[in-house]
């Protein structure tokens, strides 16, 4: 199989020509020598079938960032056929270093100019022919958003694919040495291409004198912030129950009858067990779909660096940057689509720091659980300014963790980053990327959340002579013995088996009440205001509130960290502040005498 | 002599000299980043935030950190 690794730098629609040439068939790959995914995809290309890989964007060939030691690493150990650079025609002059770097390489090489249409707006002409013949490889004009010039480009590189092309290990010796490149780029660009006098950045100019404004640039951005957050989740709300309400369906009409006679532990295996599972994995499915449409919106049209830019200076002092803010702010709807969406910051130190407190965000499914509880222990006046008072804590755990280990996850990189002008994605292009990461996701987090949630069953269901979820069940049991640390927190042995429930996902923390209690609704409330006071009941909220948040939370630090050492780490980093936190809040408040 | 952190928005300036180490010197290189090209600050992120710079047609944001590496002269 023939082999074309896609370069380029940053912004320069690689990835959207990648999309374009690939369709839907991409997938994410590992490659030996380096610890990140790549999409991959394989293709019909003059008779062969080609695998086609979308490298990281990186500026420069030998440089020191993250993505462009991946970038080398891969070229060091894998077998590549054909480079096809892809460089940004308007910003030729310092972009075509990348070029010259991997063409001395001795990798066969052809050239595609992207945005052809933002050139030619801005006046910029090109001597294609001269700078083919100064470069010794062909070079091409492409629009990757409208597909000009993407069929023809295909066809070059199908030309290309028989050449001699240097071994893994040729490439690791080349990589040693390199310079004088840069005088080479100069001197081609000065005969090659023409520059109008002025180029047209007014529009760009004008909307960044908006919403980069000293005064209004930041209530523009939560405001902004505030209303994506408020489209996915009126969405993506209904879409979760429209899910739940067919897949609820689908049991009591089909799966039950079905099971009928079979014996009750299988039937409880597969309904309760393997089918919730899958049922909770579907949940997530269009809250993904619905982040990554609108974060491919901001973060295609050039806002999301812009965002950086206005929210960096209270991030920095918490060793963490801009982009990662909003994927925080994020956090408050679903934390699983926010550690995915961490993918955009290049630096792995400041990526694992943002994931790590990422978890902590009270997100939509947390907040049931919270409205439940006050409704239970408190009064209408009263519930209000409980749940500030939970979202206040949020914010201060997540402050919390992020200095505390911003000493751990230092970040080396320093923060300089490209603000693009101003984009319209295309339709295509944002639809590709929600459904690319729906895949992803259930790819990757399926099987671990299935099995979870398995675990789960059979630990509130076991022994099977015992009423489920009640003492004398496996989790009952891990309840009496947890007690000595638990009852310090004012936790009981029926909260804690809430809390064991609450470990697959929040959502379902009410529904396990009432199983444990045995008893639903209006009575369920009246028996736990009895029950609890609300102290306890605040403790298990602040417990809940920061405990591991949902398997599907962690699944995701697995996949996205690709370490099990930092999903550890992140698991128990929570629930030993949860336990602190409770414990600290329930012992002051008993000692103050409530 | 000064530093690009000082240079106020709407102001222009040449760079003169780059004190940086080896990553951060190619960065800001790839970046255009060289001696003797022409800088120019648009505007200044509130709270002592990032500036936001163009060298031609590049627009780029840095923190201050960084800025103070990057030596100008204004004629």
């Amino acid at each position: 199989m023939k082999r074309i690794a896609l370069l380029g730098m940053p912004n320069t629609g690689k990835s959207t020509f990648f999309n374009r040439v690939s369709g839907a068939s991409a997938r994410v790959g590992n490659w030996p020598g380096i610890t990140v995914d790549l999409m991959a995809a394989k293709l019909l290309l003059g008779g062969h079938i080609v695998e086609i890989i979308d490298l990281p964007g990186i500026y420069d060939l030998h440089g020191f960032s993250d993505d462009e030691s991946v970038v080398r690493h891969f070229l060091e150990n894998n077998d590549v056929d054909l480079a096809v650079i892809v460089l940004n025609g308007s910003q030729i002059d310092r972009q075509l270093s990348l070029a010259l770097q991997v063409k001395a390489l001795g990798l066969p090489c052809i050239l595609l100019l992207n945005m052809s249409d933002e050139a030619k707006k801005s006046g910029i002409t090109f001597n294609l022919p001269g700078m083919q013949q100064q470069l010794q490889m062909p070079v091409m004009q492409i629009s990757a958003k409208h597909g000009n010039g993407c069929p023809e480009a295909l066809k070059e590189a199908a030309r290309h694919l028989a050449e001699q092309h240097p071994s893994p290990a040729e490439i690791r010796e080349q990589l040693k040495n390199d310079d004088t490149i840069e005088n080479q780029m100069e001197a081609i660009v000065k005969s090659t291409v023409h520059y109008p006098a002025q180029l047209d950045d007014l529009v760009t100019s004008r909307i960044d004198r908006v919403l980069l404004h000293p005064w209004f640039g930041l209530p523009l951005f939560f405001a902004a912030m505030y209303l994506l957050f408020q489209l996915i989740f009126t969405l993506g709300t209904p879409l979760q129950e429209g899910i739940a309400w067919a897949l609820d369906l689908f049991r009591a009409d089909v799966l039950e009858p079905l099971l009928q006679h079979a014996p009750s532990w299988f039937s409880g295996l597969m309904l309760d067990g393997i089918y919730n599972g899958i049922g909770t994995v579907a949940a997530f499915i269009p809250i993904i779909v619905l982040f990554f449409l609108v974060m491919t919106m901001v973060e295609d049209s050039g806002y999301l660096s812009r965002a950086a830019f206005l929210v960096d200076a209270l991030m920095a002092k918490m060793g963490l940057d801009g982009r990662g803010f909003v994927m925080m702010l994020m956090g408050f709807g679903c934390n699983v689509p926010a550690l995915m969406g961490t993918r955009v910051m290049r630096s792995r130190n400041m990526r694992l720091l943002t994931m790590l407190v990422i978890p902590l965000s009270l997100c939509s499914a947390r907040l049931q659980v919270f409205l439940f509880m006050t409704a239970t222990l408190f009064t209408p006046k009263q519930a209000p300014l409980v749940l500030f008072s939970l979202y206040m804590v949020s914010f201060a755990t997540i402050f919390l963790t992020a200095i505390i280990y911003k000493g751990r996850y230092s970040s080396t990189e320093p923060f300089i980053l490209e603000l693009p002008p101003y984009r319209f994605p295309t339709p295509r292009q944002i639809w590709l990327r929600g459904w690319q990461e729906v895949r992803h996701f259930l790819t990757r987090a399926s099987k671990f959340i299935i099995i979870g949630v398995l675990l789960v069953w059979a630990l509130t269901n076991f022994p099977s002579d015992v009423p489920a979820a009640s003492a004398g069940t496996i989790a009952g049991m891990i309840g009496t013995w947890l007690a000595p640390v638990l009852n310090p927190v004012g936790i009981d042995g029926q909260l804690a088996i809430a809390l064991i429930f609450g470990f697959v996902a929040k959502e379902i923390v009410v529904g396990a009440l009432a199983v444990i209690y045995g008893l639903q609704g209006d009575a369920l409330m009246q028996v736990m205001a009895t029950k609890l006071d609300w102290v306890q009941g605040m403790s298990f909220m602040l417990f809940t509130l920061i405990y591991t948040p949902c398997l599907s939370t962690i699944a995701t630090l697995k996949n996205e960290s690709k370490s099990i050492g930092f999903m550890m780490l992140s698991l128990l980093w929570s629930l030993g502040l949860a336990w602190v936190v409770s414990f600290v809040f329930y012992q002051t408040a008993r000692a103050l005498g409530y | 002599m000064s530093d690009l952190s000082q240079l106020q928005p709407g102001t222009h300036a040449v760079i003169c000299g780059i004190d940086a180490d080896e990553s951060l010197f190619q960065r800001l290189a790839a970046l255009g980043f060289r001696i003797g090209k022409k800088i120019e600050v648009i505007r200044r992120a509130s709270f002592n935030g990032p500036l936001h710079v163009r060298i031609g047609t590049t627009d780029i944001i840095l923190r201050i950190t960084e800025a103070r590496r990057i030596q100008i002269s204004q004629q």
